[in-house]
């Protein structure tokens, strides 16, 4: 069995999770691989470095992000009291920024003056151009055909700030085929292109670097939760698509054993009609894809599958290898939402706390409401309101039968 | 042990000054009962070394043209199983010809280790090229490989360092693939100076052939490269003549031959 703090010590060397995560990558990429293993590493204990990191965090995304106690809701569930972690408040509306600012002052410490990403809803489409914006670089983002038509809203934003999107045809149209894309221009341009990976999978260094940019999230939430609580949480929940604001909530919390972790995949039309994007919970098999080993939904000849899901930014086969090791060790319990409890999460945390969550956070908050119920009053749940929701009021409204 | 027949292909060339021309298809394009008929075009028309590839449905290396040749072959469910299925055919009629499989390695973790060693020493399978398997992903399954006579087939690039073309080359069979250029496959012209300039340490390090694909599309690309490496490969060039002929696939055996014997041509000249 591994203990819990071993698991603070990954990845090894060579970037693995136990049997997960690895440089699954074609030769060509592989030096700059290294290279930004290298540069990562070298700048990650720089206490320049990082001062810069906070400051920007600071000043510019606007951090420390508030825990906030919806008391209303909690209080109509009935349950655990349920605390929000703000990541909705960050500048450009949700948890990505704080990973893009970390990455784009690698590109920027590295010299590459074009920096290049994937994005599902946009969220991380948009705080990578707004980064480069900020620092004069070059941005060109890479979207699924399918996703530039659900998050328009997103894609205007992009190229107001100055980013050339692109949307890909290819595939099944949504982030996997994203990245795909994203890799195929850095492996052309890889002498003068940063890509600026928007969540905890890709190939090492990538999860590990992700993680340390974003555990900003659990290490406030650990502190603020010490002052407002009083004690620690007895649970966490966020949701899950590659794992980033999971990731970076549950990170500081590992070695608390008495505190539960769950992360909320997407159940689609639920995890029993194959039409999800919840690999973990459907304990789909271990497989490669863009650079790493993780659970990989794939069918019977290992070709990867379409997924589904009515957010954007979970609509990804695959999930970052630290979370594949994670389920297997049991530190985090891993679940799904499905489209239907999400939407009704949306509606009720927007009319009870006027507070309107990104849709992918509503599946962490659809988990959250289920948990709730079976537990006391007393007891703590923190919830990683990973992003707002403006980019999904298109999405709902036609549910609702109305068009802009 | 007997000699690989990679190593034996090589060997022959070698003795007779000559350079393999070594054709790339997609298995199951546009259809999966062409494939085998067009590998034994491929060998009339004067192919060494047959790159057979595998569809899959993120090929992340690959232009759009092999891109749409992996849709075109999973549109009919082309599986690792069928790919396997259609090598062990060929064989039934060619127990000389090199087959290297190529492509990405989720379908072989799906199908299992194990499995896939064995139904490919079975099929009559050479040489595996895994393009997301670099050789530090490579150490644990290696020694299954070679128990089945599957030789690890990697590639160099042009952004490889020293120290990694080392490694590469320390792990490393058959032949070792250069990619001339940063880019996918299908990508514009190659620079044969700098393909020159580039190969010429490599031959310090390694005994094995060097091999140089990505950008070949004529007997004059192919002439030129063969004047500095000991093989050149051809992906792109091939699969757009399946891709135009897709509808009247019984004319892909010409169009593919008239391909390669050009460049026969102009390799042996
Ligand atoms: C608000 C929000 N939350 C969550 C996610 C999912 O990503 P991850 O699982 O990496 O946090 C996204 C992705 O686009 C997002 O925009």
């Amino acid at each position: 069995m591994t203990k819990f703090s071993d698991l603070t010590r990954l990845p090894d060397a060579q970037g693995h999770f136990g049997p997960y995560g690895g440089r699954f990558v074609s030769e060509t990429l592989s030096f700059a691989l290294e290279e930004l293993e290298k540069a990562y590493m070298s700048l990650r204990d720089d206490a320049d470095f990082q001062a810069e990191f906070d400051r920007d965090l600071a000043q510019y995304v606007g951090r420390p992000s508030p825990l906030y106690h919806a008391e209303r809701w909690s209080e109509k569930i009935g349950g655990a009291q349920i605390w929000l972690k703000r990541e909705d408040l960050n500048h450009t509306g949700a948890h990505k920024v704080n990973n893009t600012i970390g990455q784009a002052l690698l590109a920027k410490k590295s010299g590459k003056p074009r920096v290049i990403a994937e994005t599902g809803a946009g969220q991380h489409g948009v705080a990578t151009a707004t980064v480069a914006a900020r620092l004069g670089l070059k941005c060109e983002i890479y979207m699924g055909a399918e996703d530039v038509e659900r998050q328009k809203l997103n894609v205007y934003r992009m190229r107001l700030l100055g980013a050339e999107v692109h949307p890909v045809e290819s595939g099944s149209r949504t982030l996997k085929d994203a990245m795909n894309e994203a890799l195929r221009d850095w492996v052309t341009n890889v002498d003068d292109t940063f890509y600026i990976i928007g969540t905890v999978a890709g190939p090492h260094p990538y999860p590990a670097m992700v993680r340390d940019f974003t555990a900003v999230i659990g290490r406030e939430a650990r502190e603020q939760s010490l002052a407002q609580i009083g004690r620690l949480p007895d649970a966490l929940v966020a949701c899950v698509g590659g794992g980033s604001n999971a990731i970076g909530l549950f990170y500081p919390f590992l070695e608390d054993e008495e505190v539960a972790m769950v992360g909320v995949e997407a159940g689609g039309d639920g995890v029993e009609t194959g039409r999800h994007a919840a690999p973990l919970t459907a304990n789909a098999p271990s497989g490669v894809l863009h650079g790493n080993r993780t659970y990989l939904m794939s069918d019977a000849s290992g070709q990867v599958s379409d997924t589904h899901s009515i957010s954007a930014g979970l609509d990804y086969p695959g999930v970052g290898p630290e979370h594949a090791l994670w389920k297997d060790v049991g530190r985090v319990g891993y679940v799904a939402a499905n489209d239907d409890a999400v939407l009704e999460a949306f509606r009720e945390l927007t009319r009870i706390e006027g507070i309107m969550p990104a849709l992918e956070s509503a599946h962490a908050l659809a988990h959250a409401k289920v948990m709730a119920a079976s537990m006391r009053p007393d007891q703590h749940i923190v919830v990683n309101l990973s992003g707002r929701g403006d980019k999904d009021i298109h999405t709902v409204a036609k549910l609702d039968g109305l068009e802009f | 042990m007997t000699m690989n027949r990679i190593d034996q292909r090589f060997a022959a060339l070698k003795a007779q000054s000559r350079r393999a021309l070594i054709p790339y298809i997609t298995a199951g394009d546009p259809a999966p009962q062409y494939t085998v008929g067009f590998m034994h075009a491929c060998v009339e028309a004067g192919a060494d070394v047959l790159e057979l590839g595998v569809p899959f449905s993120d090929p992340m290396a690959d232009g759009p043209v092999i891109q749409k040749a992996c849709e075109r072959a999973l549109k009919h469910g082309t599986r690792l199983t069928d790919v396997l299925d259609m090598v062990a055919s060929f064989r039934e009629s060619d127990q000389t010809t090199p087959v290297v499989l190529m492509g990405y390695l989720n379908p072989v973790e799906r199908m299992g280790y194990e499995t896939f060693v064995r139904r490919a020493q079975e099929a009559g399978v050479d040489g595996v090229l895994m393009v997301d398997m670099p050789p530090e992903e490579a150490t644990a399954v290696a020694p299954l490989f070679a128990e089945h006579g599957l030789q690890s087939i990697f590639l160099l690039a042009p952004t490889t360092s020293p120290a990694r073309a080392a490694t590469i080359c320390a792990h490393g069979e058959g032949y070792l693939y250069y990619v001339s250029l940063k880019g996918v496959t299908g990508a514009a012209s190659l620079d044969v100076e700098a393909v020159a300039r580039q190969l010429a340490p490599l031959r310090e390090m390694t005994d094995l052939p060097l091999c140089v694909g990505f950008g070949i599309r004529d007997g004059e690309t192919a002439a030129a490269v063969g004047q500095v490496a000991d093989g050149v490969i051809v992906g792109s060039a091939l699969v757009s003549r399946i891709a135009d002929n897709a509808e009247r696939p019984e004319a892909i055996p010409a169009a593919l031959k008239a391909v390669l014997g050009d460049m026969r041509d102009a390799l042996d000249r």
